[in-house]
């Protein structure tokens, strides 16, 4: 029977229910847009304050908390809080396993999107999903179990060292890189690919020429997420690294993270000690390092569009 | 890809349903161990009910729990939560009165920014600890003195010592650990360890031991129970549990229980029954722990030991 109305009647009839629909859904958005922007403030608010409680109630120099490589928060009569040791061994993690995980991933996408999209796409596509669903806490258990005894026996040292925080790291920001490379490369039109074929350029001179200088601003962020990854990771790094807090002088020396030394830390101490306060201040930094990554992005994104 | 999708959902079916009947038969098991024992005990005294929440240290966590789990049993009426969170957490949570209980491995006094003089002790078990070695370094007994020169990396191969021919290789606690604490104290005079590997987590402090050549470390007592790693004797004097309960063997440590005034209730029969002796000779040795009611000797929060 309803159909039999015309369009008209019909459009009239449900306009005020539509209405309605709209102011919901609009409302509901916006609701949710405004959890996700307060927490974001609230704990970038609560971190700056407790961050800082360091500096400003213990007195503690920020120059020589970024600077000194000394850490002993626990010596009763002098103690020091350096964690340049830390802040280089977060570096210094990432970016290997940024250098070791980006040709992987990098290539990878390109196998998947140009080499062979088909049966290619099809076998790796669940392998970097796989990657992806593996727990960290498994991922430092074998690290634990099978790397570092496998680094100790072959390559030398400990085995707790920064290469293997590198390899796990990598390891575990490969899905990242290859998933985010893979779109931003198939995402490129194909008058790009079709116009180097007609200029009588090669496969290979298309991906090397064209492609990748085309995707190569959404490369670079999936590279920098990728290391923003790796700096936050705190678990899977905690087991393979040694958190020794001597500054490393080879890629064989155990070394230690910010993250690992909150982790190792946090549960001992008591709140609103010094100590606890600087765990808070390294928290500080990570928080500080994750907007300059997020920075890093933006500009990235901003700088070339097709 | 259809048949995929199929077999995907099947097995997260599958799955579903292991893990719910896993779950379905522990229910079950604890009811009936429940009623069981609940049933002579319920009679004689008034029931308890209400609930407690515990935090604290993360190795008091496995005992405190299954104290717990056999005081709910005996009392249906009782919800107690027993989380872990480290002995820092525990006794700030204390402190603030966010939890009934803080457990804690060190002395309140020891912690920075406790006010230790507001908490109420409740010493409800002992724990001794060693240094222990990898097996292949060939070393049983060592000297304090010597010992202190291991950790503080005066000595940095086993053969100076009469053992293998192996570099040693420390494995430290964090700095704010309390087992850490008691080691350096007691077991090292108060010397600063040199660095090294640095884990929280006994398990994996026994592991890196076991699997590194020449590696030493501490653990508590309850973790040599097989030959994988070696516990070390200090000064002659085996690190027994009688050995810790005569006083001759320094490397113990209280575990404690703080509570913000003096307990009451519901907190104070859970503490009263972890000093039943049920507990403190039964359950305690099964989760590794000497019972407190047996110590021939006690200690304050400065470390002095004397007779009791």
């Amino acid at each position: 029977m309803e159909k039999l109305l015309p369009a008209r009647d019909r459009l009239l009839k449900s306009n005020k229910s539509r209405l309605d629909g709209e102011w919901r859904g609009k409302i509901i958005v916006i609701v949710c847009a405004i959890i996700m922007i307060s927490a974001t403030i609230a704990i970038t608010i609560f971190l700056g304050t407790k961050g800082l409680q360091s500096f400003i109630k213990n007195g503690i120099s920020i120059i020589e908390f970024l600077t000194s490589t000394k850490w002993n928060p626990t010596d009763p009569a002098n103690p020091a809080y350096g964690v340049l040791p830390f802040i280089f061994g977060s570096f210094a993690v990432t970016l290997l396993s940024a250098l070791v995980a980006a040709p992987l991933g990098i290539g990878g996408a390109i196998f998947m999107t140009e080499i062979a999209p088909s049966w290619g796409r099809k076998i790796l596509q669940p392998v970097v999903e796989l990657l992806v669903g593996i727990p960290s806490v498994v991922y430092g258990f074998i690290g634990l179990t099978v790397l570092v005894p496998f680094i100790r026996e072959n390559v030398g040292g400990l085995g707790f060292s920064l290469l293997s925080g590198t390899i796990v790291l990598s390891i575990m920001i490969l899905p990242t890189i290859t998933t985010i490379a893979t779109d931003a490369i198939s995402s490129l039109p194909n008058h790009l690919r079709e116009g180097s074929y007609a200029l009588g350029a090669t496969r290979w001179q298309t991906i090397r020429r064209v492609l990748i200088p085309a995707a190569l601003p959404s490369l670079l962020t999936a590279i920098i997420l990728g290391m923003a990854r790796a700096f936050g990771e705190a678990l899977a790094v905690q087991m393979v690294i040694g958190n020794v807090r001597d500054l490393p002088t080879s890629i064989l020396d155990a070394s230690a993270t910010l993250t690992t030394i909150i982790t190792l830390n946090m549960g001992h101490t008591t709140y609103g000690s010094v100590e606890n306060n600087t765990l808070w201040s390294m928290g500080l930094i990570l928080l500080i390092m994750s907007f300059a990554f997020i920075l890093l992005i933006r500009y990235l994104s901003s700088r070339r569009r097709l | 890809m259809k048949s995929l999708k199929k077999f995907s959902l099947f097995a997260l079916l599958a799955a579903l349903m292991v893990f719910a009947a896993a779950c379905g038969g522990g229910a079950s098991k604890d009811d009936t161990n429940g009623s069981d024992n609940a049933e002579p005990k319920t009679e004689e005294k008034e029931e308890l009910s209400g609930s407690l929440v515990i935090s604290g240290s993360s190795a008091m966590q496995p005992l405190v729990a299954a104290a717990a789990e056999e005081f709910m049993a005996e009392n249906p009426k009782v919800d107690i939560q027993v989380n872990a969170g480290g002995s820092g957490t525990g006794l700030s949570q204390v402190a603030e009165g966010s939890v009934q209980i803080g457990n804690s491995d060190v002395f309140a006094e020891e912690k920075e920014g406790i006010p230790a003089d507001e908490l109420v002790d409740h010493k409800v078990a002992v724990v001794g600890m060693t240094a222990a070695v990898n097996p292949k370094a060939g070393i049983k007994d060592i000297s304090q003195e010597d010992l202190i020169k291991v950790f503080t990396g005066k000595i940095t191969n086993w053969k100076e010592l009469g053992g293998a021919d192996q570099k040693i290789v420390l494995v430290n606690r964090p700095d704010s650990s309390g087992t850490r604490a008691v080691f350096n104290k007691f077991a090292l005079d108060g010397a600063t360890p040199a660095e090294g590997i640095t884990e929280d987590s006994s398990n994996t402090v026994k592991k890196i031991i076991s699997e590194t050549d020449g590696a030493v470390g501490y653990l508590a007592f309850s973790y040599f129970t097989d030959d994988t790693v070696t516990p070390l004797s200090i000064d002659g004097v085996e690190a027994t549990d009688e050995n810790v309960q005569t006083g001759k063997f320094p490397v113990w440590a209280y575990e404690h229980s703080y509570t913000k005034g003096e307990p009451d209730g519901l907190a104070k029969a859970f503490l009263d029954y972890l000093m039943t002796d049920d507990i403190q000779n039964n359950l305690l040795k099964e989760q590794g722990y000497l019972p407190v009611t047996k110590m021939k000797v006690e200690r304050d929060a400065e470390g002095n030991q004397k007779d009791i």
